[in-house]
């Protein structure tokens, strides 16, 4: 999967995303289809389903906290399973969570594929003014550095704190003031040394041949998506 | 703040990717026009710092909830309105490609709530009116303290409404409304007095590094030319925000439902109906689509039969293709080894 063209992978990846919130809130047995998609890519891409998961740790409170009260709210009932009232509420509110666990994969599955520069030629292809680009290059370039530069600070900050329980709320603004100058500081140095190297404003990403299963990949899984969504699998 | 893909639906989140993407536009041709290299290694690190502060979250006192900072309001004081909403564009498309902060389909929505309203409104209507005859460091409080208030409030305002625009809960408007707006007005006070610290260092260290600010020798003004002490702004603000805040949360829980309010008002009704050939062929497409039309399986036996051996179903197909993928998966290896070999 790593070999395939970036735009396909993120025109499957959009287009999945899309389809999954496009559902009714109760078509559960749809939406569970969908789950062709992340089957196929942690299991061809040899993906771990445990950091998937992870990820779900910062959108599930907004998640849960909007579905979990669907059951107490719309009490509906759909049909009885077993002798136990189904109701609308239920219904929606695993659609929902099941919503958000899919597209989390989905984007879990395009960007442990494709690396961050492979996205931004994406964007390039589409058009993607070539500023936001280089924005989006080097916030995740300097990420790594201010992490750098951050804990430089704090173990100084220990070092002549020794027996303080983390940073005193005091001092909050003039270290994360001091860190970020010293990063603008060194982003100024880096620019400067691109400068030197021949930058002109923007980044030479060598352009990479459409292999036949690079337009295969896309079209069929955006045909797959199609025929789930419009229920034209119809074999229950 | 971040919304989730499962909480919007295509036509909200395609609304508001058309209006983010129509600012985003506006921006990158300002941009263009100050025509400053220099200022695109200062929008990355901006963009890295603001997406490190981000992960930090501080806890709210007495909720038992947390918060983290937006940004939007520092990158604009640095950047400025435009470069500042284009390098919040960044930060929140990493975070939800790296980070699963967000969804890529709400990406538009999270522009629009954390990055329109504190780049474009913090800074064209707080930050630049306030620092038009130069800065202090009440001033700067003043609008780092407004501005992240009324620019969280904002967003969060947005996203109740985007939520309930997509049909994904069944909440109501004001309970919603009355569980997001508070929160947000405390995670907006916290930003504000830790935005206020970092951008007082700043002015401090580095004034010529600040956005917008007017006046003579460098934007600098002494506190009596100011006429407002940093003490007594920060006071009146805080008395401010806890009178805003309970007369928003009275508000919010003194009325029973403002989306249904509204359209009562308007139409007579809360349930509004719509006749027509479009409607009709949208009401066919959607009988056939839905495994589940018009709730019509209450207490329908066959019905109930139908939906469960679909659920089923799905679940076999699903593990049908748990079985090609591995399948494919041996094959490719093999061809692969026979390919080395």
């Amino acid at each position: 999967m790593n070999r395939l063209h970036p735009l396909g992978k993120l025109l499957v990846c959009v287009f999945y995303i899309v389809t999954v919130a496009s559902f009714h809130k109760y078509a559960l047995s749809q939406l569970i289809l969908m789950a062709v998609y992340p089957v196929f890519g942690f299991i061809v891409g040899e993906l771990s389903l445990k950091e998937g998961l992870y990820r779900m740790r910062l959108i599930l409170p907004l998640v849960v906290f909007v579905g979990i009260f669907n059951p107490f709210l719309d009490r509906n009932v759909l049909q009885y399973s077993f002798g136990i009232p189904i109701t609308g509420g239920m219904v929606s509110m695993v659609t929902l969570m099941l919503k958000g666990f899919y597209s989390v994969l989905a984007a879990y599955i395009l960007i442990a594929t494709t690396s961050i520069d492979e996205i931004c030629y994406a964007l390039r292809l589409i058009h993607v003014p070539r500023v936001m680009v280089i924005v989006i290059m080097l916030i995740y370039r300097y990420f790594g550095l201010m992490g750098n530069e951050a804990n430089r600070i704090a173990t100084a900050y220990k070092l002549r704190a020794p027996s303080q329980n983390g940073i005193h709320y005091k001092a909050w603004g003039t270290l994360v003031g001091q860190w970020l100058l010293r990063s603008i500081d060194r982003a100024e140095m880096v620019y400067e040394s691109m400068l030197l190297r021949g930058f002109k404003g923007d980044y030479v990403i060598p352009r990479r041949k459409v292999k036949p299963v690079s337009m295969i990949y896309p079209i069929a899984w955006i045909l797959i998506f199609i025929v789930i969504r419009s229920g034209l699998i119809n074999i229950f | 703040m971040h919304m989730a893909d499962a909480l919007v639906a295509p036509a909200v989140a395609g609304t508001m990717y058309v209006l983010s993407a129509s600012a985003a536009g506006v921006s990158v041709n300002q941009v263009k026009k100050e025509d400053d290299p220099k200022k695109i290694p200062v929008m990355g690190v901006m963009g890295a710092f603001v997406f490190a502060t981000q992960m930090l979250n501080f806890t709210i006192p007495g909720t038992g909830s947390s918060g983290h900072l937006c940004g939007g309001m520092m990158l604009s004081a640095v950047l400025g309105p435009f470069a500042g909403f284009l390098t919040m564009i960044g930060v929140l498309l990493v975070q939800c490609l790296l980070f699963a902060d967000g969804g890529l389909l709400a990406l538009g929505c999270n522009i629009w709530n954390m990055a329109f309203y504190g780049c474009f409104v913090g800074a064209l209507l707080i930050w630049k009116p306030i620092m038009k005859k130069g800065a202090t460091k009440a001033k700067i409080a003043l609008a780092s303290i407004l501005g992240c208030v009324l620019t969280l409030q904002l967003g969060a305002f947005s996203v109740t409404i985007e939520t309930l625009l997509s049909g994904v809960t069944e909440l109501p408007f004001s309970v919603f409304l009355a569980s997001m707006q508070p929160i947000h007005l405390a995670i907006g006070f916290v930003e504000g007095l830790i935005t206020t610290a970092v951008l007082i260092f700043v002015y401090e260290a580095r004034p010529e590094l600040l956005w917008g600010i007017g006046g003579t020798n460098e934007g600098r003004v002494t506190d009596k030319e100011g006429k407002l002490s940093l003490k007594n702004t920060v006071i009146a603000i805080a008395v401010a925000a806890a009178i805003c805040g309970g007369i928003v949360s009275l508000f919010a829980s003194a009325f029973p439902d403002g989306l249904e309010w509204s359209m009562e008002q308007v139409a007579g009704t809360t349930e509004l109906e719509a006749e027509g050939g479009a409607y009709d062929a949208a009401a066919g497409i959607q009988e056939t689509t839905s495994l589940l039309p018009d709730y019509a399986f209450k207490n329908s036996e066959s019905a109930a039969g139908t939906s469960f051996s679909g659920i089923v179903g799905s679940l076999v197909v699903v593990g049908v293709m748990v079985g090609a993928s591995y399948a494919f998966k041996f094959f490719k290896k093999k061809d692969g080894s026979a390919s080395a070999a």
